[in-house]
């Protein structure tokens, strides 16, 4: 559980949100000339990463704008909000705390994000 | 089977205060070199490791875990199984798993404490009523004990149970009297031990940092522990599938989310079978230490964090002292969260893919704990063959380019 500031209406609670997947991805311009592949990639492919992830929100219970964000999904932590239309920031912008590709500590599994001080 | 758990055993051992009582498995170093790799040391890929050894006489096998065995979400669900399910694909799968489960604690001479205490699916309203029926047929048509429930019939399964005076009052449920639950700790560990006595090296601690891949085939994994070669390798990670599959140049259909459960303090036996409620989103059942063990729902968003957000269990919760008034003034234990990977279908994905001698065993969302021994055999015998089995060729990749989705959203288990 967290908040988000959302660019309209200020820091509120998650709970006021509701997520609508990754941002920024583009429909096919012609759908008729793109493979079954291709068109599959568009309708179920979504990237999952853990880490810096791309995404859309609306302030449903607000002021039911959408807007962009960007999280770490391995802490959670919202990085950067910007409107829709707003150019993203670059990856390189934010740090990547994860050491490894899942993100976990080198030995053990858990929840590191709940262990830092 | 070399360690037999008996009563003669437990005698001999209380002679020497237990104190002697063997390691259940080795603890090796990993080889420089596997003829196949299973990443994952959950149910799901320690009993890979076991059918392969076991059914398909394959030796040199390891099973590499990041954390230790059943830490993942082979311990942190809700240990219901059933196989009631609408879709042909997904109730042969599930009917599979539950023969498997049936005869599980004997196959492996562990006792994985399978209780067939029958499991109720709720109808809170004249959809839910008519949605069910439909199923309870289809279920009948495969075979799978499934039946329709009235209400007179819920309160005596069942007598806690706030039947009318309620906003959502229940009209009737599917009832699976050989649905049931198991102890989520046992099934990793009787596999570890019988797959470690057929010479699989099950190795903890160890991350798998990358697949590694040329010319389209699979060539071994990076570790902490170092680079392991691999002639085929199979990945059963649940929520960090697609972080894997990432490495080795595969996206996957998968959108990773915190689910969570809960316990209750310890209370007598109050009820004995397992309820679900799709429509107020509520399920509970009660362990044999007595605690309550109930089941909440997804957060709306992607996230690796093992924890989940407390209006979700809220909502549960108010479902539950709806249904159950008893318990409104029940103090829970603990709560926790597994990072679950959902399909777009909600079914699993035990397939092949593009890489060759990669295979993948995921997907299975909210409900893969019942599908434990049934997915660890067609997927032993997918990696072994190099082929699917006939159970699970339908839930390969290529259905979601061909679009033959197994469609089982909300339609048999709770809606996430």
């Amino acid at each position: 559980m967290f908040t988000i500031n959302c660019p309209y209406c200020g820091e509120r609670d998650q709970s006021e949100f509701s997520n609508g997947g990754e941002a920024h991805v583009a429909r096919p311009k012609d759908p008729s000339q793109v493979s079954d592949r291709e068109w599959s990639e568009y309708v179920f492919i979504r990237t999952n990463p853990k880490g810096i992830y791309y995404e859309r929100w609306v302030h449903t219970h607000g002021c039911k704008k959408w807007f962009n964000a960007v999280r770490n999904t391995s802490t959670d932590e919202i990085l950067k909000v910007y409107k829709m239309g707003e150019t993203p920031p670059p990856l390189k912008e934010f740090k990547n705390t994860i050491k490894t590709p899942s993100g976990e500590p080198d030995v053990g599994s858990g929840n590191f994000s709940v262990k830092k001080p | 089977m070399k360690k037999k758990y008996s009563i003669f055993n437990i005698v001999k051992n209380a002679f020497s205060n237990n104190q002697n009582w063997k390691k259940m498995w080795r603890n090796p170093e990993p080889r420089k070199f596997y003829d196949i790799i299973i990443v994952g040391g959950g149910g799901h890929g320690l009993g890979t490791a076991y059918y392969l050894a076991k059914e398909h006489g394959l030796k040199n096998i390891a099973v590499i875990e990041k954390g230790w065995l059943g830490g993942g979400n082979t311990g942190r669900n809700t240990t219901i199984i059933r196989s009631n399910y609408l879709w042909d694909e997904s109730a042969h799968l599930y009917e599979h798993s539950l023969k498997l489960w049936e005869n599980l604690s004997s196959e492996l001479n562990y006792n994985v404490m399978f209780s067939q205490r029958g499991v109720l699916n709720l109808a809170h309203n004249e959809h839910d009523v008519k949605e069910i029926k439909r199923r309870v047929s289809a279920n009948k048509l495969n075979g799978i004990d499934s039946e329709w429930t009235n209400p007179k019939e819920i309160k005596k399964l069942v007598p806690i149970m706030n039947t009318e005076n309620c906003r959502y009052p229940v009209l009737g449920a599917s009832y699976q009297p050989r649905a049931g639950t198991a102890r989520h700790d046992a099934v990793a560990w009787g596999y570890a031990m019988r797959a470690d006595e057929l010479g699989v090296d099950v190795i903890q601690n160890c991350e798998v940092k990358k697949i590694k891949t040329k010319n389209n085939r699979v060539q071994g994994i990076e570790t902490t522990k170092g680079i392991i070669r691999a002639k085929r390798v199979g990945v059963v990670a649940s929520g960090h599938t697609s972080v894997l599959a990432e490495t080795a140049g595969i996206r996957l259909p998968l959108q990773s989310k915190p689910l969570q459960a809960l316990v209750s303090e310890p209370i007598k036996p109050v009820i004995n079978t397992v309820v679900m409620s799709n429509a107020v989103h509520a399920y509970v059942s009660q362990s044999d230490k007595g605690e309550l063990v109930i089941g909440a729902g997804t957060d709306g968003y992607n996230s690796f964090t093992q924890r989940g957000g407390y209006n979700i269990v809220e909502d549960t919760l108010r479902a539950i002292i709806e249904l159950y008034p008893i318990f409104g003034k029940m103090k829970m234990l603990r709560q926790w969260g597994g990072i679950v990977d959902i399909c777009p279908d909600a079914s699993p994905i035990i397939s092949k893919c593009e890489v060759e001698g990669l295979y993948f065993n995921c997907g299975w969302g909210t409900g893969g704990f019942k599908a434990t021994p049934g997915s660890a055999n067609v997927f032993a015998h997918t990696i072994a063959k190099d082929k699917p089995h006939i159970i699970n060729a339908p839930f390969s990749l290529e259905r979601f380019v061909s679009g033959r989705l197994v469609d089982e959203h909300g339609a048999a288990a709770v809606a996430h």
